[in-house]
């Protein structure tokens, strides 16, 4: 069987910008996202992230538009995540020219959103995207991994691996899993948090949060067992072409859709 | 030329995708199901998405049914794609009970295999392996892929112009005269879908009113196929 792993560019906008941050602060600006997305499509991205990260809803109509122009850019299936609480915001999301919606904050507290979601529009187009830190102390899951919300901000105490496999039962037909630790490092993703997941649930995991190099990309496939990896700063800036990261994969060992 | 393709609306799905492809390539997309405007356009298509019993359902109440049927006996370039592909086919394991347009010979199986650990729906991009010589596929680099989002697929027909590996050898496109079908989704396989469709315009340039109408039965581009002559 054939089966390629992906290389995702990520665009995390708001108000109308790429934006980049450390540890989701420390944010700098990235470009354009309408520029960047028809960039990424053109080097040969297999699908592109679209992640709203504006924090005030009122800006929620502009990011709506700027999703909707990104959209007119891309010939490769395009995910749209930010904000979604209903099965509306999915579906305005839809209509605008996203392939599939991620959810994240509106999962972990109503995941029965997931299983609407999934039925309404079917399981390819529901990603639920998991932001997890690593804790330890009297609050931690077993695991040691506890899902976080709001941008990385809010402790849940909730274990990730049995969060993942949860919103997989209730209908996710992926998981977009990001260490927040690693998230802005440049130090490579947690590959033993993305293997852990990989392992304990049977759709795609998109390992996000980390990469610096090419190398981590391909790190990401081999040891952490994803289906597919998710970068930005590394494209965004130019230090790297999505043709490069498939060069390298290959030269891996890892099968990649040739960047045709 | 700019031919007018018409992208069939019976309510289902985001048709923008196929609209944009369609007018990169250099074509007029009109998203409608009114029997006049699909009647009068140079080529038609029949998306589609989610079930297929509700597909159906929803293609019989737009009466988009009896459109595609005139389109198709007409001779008009004619492509479904995914969902729409297996409308155009008998039945469907996914919905039994509920017939298919009934355009295409065969019926929609279940994708699995009793040998290899495979996930349903197929969602990902995947290598095409080619079989006999289409025009809708005319001009692909060596290796095409291309991106699927499925469960269920026609099964093997004498009509099967592309097929992928999953599991077992899948159905990828078929083609019956005017009549071409694809499982993946050309509006999202890069540069190669774009080809695709760009390939299923240049037909419809050439089947466009005024163009080589009158000749429609032996146009070159259908009896490229030789082994689907004496078919229809």
């Amino acid at each position: 069987m054939t089966s390629a792993a992906r290389i995702i560019p990520c665009l995390d906008v708001e108000a109308g910008r790429v934006v980049k941050g450390v540890n989701f602060v420390d944010i700098r600006d990235a470009g354009d996202p309408v520029e960047l997305a028809a960039r990424y499509d053109q080097q040969g991205a297999d699908e592109l992230v679209f992640l709203d990260i504006t924090a005030s809803s009122d800006q929620r109509d502009t990011i709506v538009d700027v999703a909707r122009r990104t959209a007119e850019e891309v010939y490769i299936p395009f995910t749209i995540g930010g904000g979604i609480r209903t099965v509306e915001d999915a579906r305005r999301l839809l209509r605008v020219g996203a392939d599939k919606t991620a959810i994240n904050t509106a999962a972990v507290r109503r995941p029965e959103l997931v299983r609407e979601i999934a039925t309404e529009f079917g399981s390819q187009c529901c990603v639920v995207s998991i932001d997890v830190r690593r804790t330890n102390d009297a609050d931690a899951p077993k695991s040691g991994f506890e899902v976080h919300t709001h941008g990385g901000r809010t402790r849940t105490g909730i274990d990730a691996i049995v969060f993942a496999r949860e919103v997989v039962r209730l209908g996710a037909g992926e998981i977009m899993l990001t260490s927040m630790d690693r998230d802005g490092t440049r130090d490579g993703f947690d590959l033993e948090l993305t293997s852990t997941v990989s392992d304990a649930v049977d759709v795609p995991v998109i390992a996000s949060g980390g990469v610096g190099t090419l190398e981590h990309l391909a790190e990401g496939v081999i040891d952490g067992r994803a289906d597919a990896v998710l970068a930005a700063s590394i494209f965004h800036f130019g230090e790297h072409t999505v043709g490069e990261a498939k060069e390298l994969m290959a030269a891996r060992g890892v099968t990649v859709r040739p960047s045709q | 030329m700019t031919p007018r393709v018409a992208v069939l609306d019976y309510g289902i799905g985001n048709l923008r995708s196929a609209q944009k492809t369609l007018e990169r390539v250099g074509a007029d997309p009109i998203l409608t199901a009114d029997p006049d405007e699909v009647a009068a356009a140079a080529g038609v298509v029949l998306p589609g998405v989610g079930a297929f019993g509700r597909v159906m359902e929803a293609i019989r109440e737009t009466g988009v049914d009896d459109i595609a049927r005139s389109a198709v006996d007409a001779g008009t370039p004619f492509i479904g794609i995914c969902v729409g592909m297996q409308a155009l086919y008998e039945g469907s394991e996914e919905s039994p009970g509920v017939p298919g347009l009934g355009i295409l010979p065969g019926t929609i199986r279940r994708l699995g295999s009793t040998t290899e650990r495979i996930k349903v729906p197929q969602m990902q991009w995947n290598r095409l392996d080619l079989h006999g010589e289409s025009a809708l596929f005319a001009d692909l680099p060596d290796d095409p892929w291309v991106y699927f989002v499925h469960g269920y697929a026609p099964e093997a027909t004498d009509d099967v112009i592309a097929t992928c590996e999953y599991g077992g050898t899948v159905t990828a496109a078929a083609q019956r005269n005017n009549v071409m079908a694809t499982q993946f989704h050309p509006e999202k396989s890069g540069r190669v879908g774009v080809q695709i469709i760009s390939n299923f315009v240049d037909l419809c340039r050439e089947q466009q009113p005024g163009g080589l109408q009158e000749g429609r039965g032996a146009d070159p581009a259908w009896s490229e196929r030789p082994e689907r002559s004496g078919k229809q």
